[in-house]
C-alpha cells in the first residue's frame, strides 16, 4: 500500500510539473526556450509512461519526441527567426473556444473508469487469454505452439498481428521524407540561381 | 472516503491531460507564429499519448512481457503468483502515432523553412497582410 501511494505521489508531481510546463511553453516568446522546454515537456511525458507500465512507448517518445523533434525545430529555428513577435491585443475567443472544449471533454470523462481500475470495461476486451496464445510458453509441454513467440506482447501485436499498421507507418515516413527532400530541395535552386555575388558579400555576417 | 474524493482521486489524470490538450489548443489557435504553432500542436499530441496510455494502466500492473520458462516452475511451488499486465494495446497504438507525429512535424517545419523563404516571415498576421497586398 506505502508502493502504491509512493507512485502516486510521483504521479501527481509529474503531471504538476507538466502542467507548468506547458503554461510557461504557451507564455514564451523566446523560440528557442519554447523547443527546449517541448523537449523537456517531452521526457516528462515520457517519464510518466514508465509509470504507465508502457516502457516500449517511453523510449520512443524520449528518442523521438524529446531527440528527433527537438533537433528538427531548433534546425528550423535556424533558418527562420529565434524570436516570436510581441502579442497583439489580448483576443477572448481562442480562450473561450478552449475553455468549452475543456468542459465537454471533462464531461466526457465522467464516465471514464477510474485510473488504474482493473474492472474498467478497457481490460475486460480483448480476452486476456491472447497473451498467453501470443507467446504459447506457458511451462506446460502439452500446451500447443505460440503464434509468434515473443515475449514481449506490444511487439508481437506491433510487428506481426498489426504488421500492416506498421508497415503503413513506414510509408508515412518515406511519404514524409520525399516530400520534406522535395520542398526543400526547391528552396536551394532557388536561391543558389539568384545570389552567389550576395552570399560571398555576406560572408563576414553571422550566417 | 467520500465519493466525489474517489472521482477526483480516480478521474484527476484525464482532467490533468485534457488541461495540457487544451494548453496545445490554445497555442495552436491563439498565437500567430508558425513554429510556435506546430510546437502547440506537439504539445497536443504528447497529451493524447498520455491520455490512451494512461486508460491502459492497471493497479498493481506490469509491463506486458511474459515471463520464461522457470518463472512457471516458481509458479508451481507457489513460491510466485502469475504477474497482471498493463493493457499492451495502447501501447502498440501509440507507438504508431509517435512515428506519424513525427512525420508531419517534419513536413510542417520544412513548409515553414519555404513559407520564410517566400516571405520572409513566420508570422501569420504578416503573411496574410502580404498576400492581401499582392
Amino acid at each position: 500500500m506505502a508502493d502504491s501511494n509512493a507512485a502516486q505521489l510521483i504521479v501527481i508531481l509529474l503531471l504538476a510539473l507538466l502542467g507548468a510546463t506547458a503554461i510557461t511553453i504557451a507564455r514564451m516568446r523566446q523560440l528557442w526556450a519554447a523547443v527546449m522546454l517541448t523537449g523537456v515537456f517531452s521526457f516528462l511525458g515520457a517519464g510518466w509512461m514508465l509509470i504507465l507500465d508502457a516502457p516500449d512507448v517511453a523510449f520512443t517518445e524520449a528518442a523521438v519526441g524529446a531527440g528527433i523533434s527537438t533537433f528538427l525545430m531548433l534546425a528550423t529555428l535556424g533558418l527562420t527567426s529565434r524570436e516570436a513577435k510581441p502579442p497583439a491585443a489580448f483576443k477572448p475567443a481562442p480562450l473561450v473556444v478552449v475553455i468549452v472544449t475543456g468542459c465537454a471533454l471533462v464531461y466526457g470523462t465522467l464516465d471514464m473508469p477510474y485510473y488504474g481500475d482493473p474492472d474498467g470495461h478497457i481490460h475486460a476486451y480483448p480476452d486476456p487469454s491472447y497473451i498467453v496464445k501470443t507467446n504459447g510458453d506457458n511451462g506446460d509441454p502439452n500446451d500447443s505452439e505460440g503464434e509468434i513467440k515473443l515475449p514481449n506482447v506490444v511487439t508481437a501485436i506491433l510487428a506481426s498481428y498489426r504488421g500492416y499498421d506498421t508497415f503503413g507507418e513506414t510509408t508515412v515516413i518515406l511519404t514524409a521524407g520525399v516530400g520534406v527532400i522535395l520542398l526543400l530541395r526547391r528552396e536551394r535552386r532557388t536561391t543558389e540561381q539568384p545570389e552567389p555575388p550576395s552570399a560571398d558579400a555576406d560572408r563576414g555576417g553571422p550566417a | 472516503m467520500s465519493h466525489e474524493m474517489n472521482t477526483v482521486l480516480g478521474l484527476y489524470n484525464y482532467w490533468i491531460v485534457i488541461f495540457l490538450m487544451m494548453t496545445g489548443f490554445y497555442v495552436v489557435i491563439a498565437k500567430g507564429n508558425l513554429v510556435k504553432k506546430i510546437i502547440g500542436l506537439n504539445l497536443f499530441q504528447i497529451s493524447v499519448f498520455l491520455l490512451y496510455l494512461s486508460m491502459g494502466k492497471i493497479n498493481g500492473g506490469t509491463t506486458p512481457i511474459y515471463p520464461d520458462k522457470s518463472f512457471f516452475a516458481d509458479l508451481q511451488d507457489q513460491s510466485s503468483t502469475m504477474p497482471v499486465y498493463s493493457h499492451p494495446l495502447p501501447s502498440v497504438l501509440i507507438l504508431t502515432a509517435i512515428v506519424v507525429g513525427i512525420a508531419t512535424t517534419a513536413l510542417a517545419l520544412a513548409l515553414i523553412v519555404r513559407i520564410h523563404e517566400a516571405y520572409g516571415t513566420i508570422e501569420e498576421d504578416e503573411i496574410l497582410l502580404q498576400d492581401q497586398e499582392a
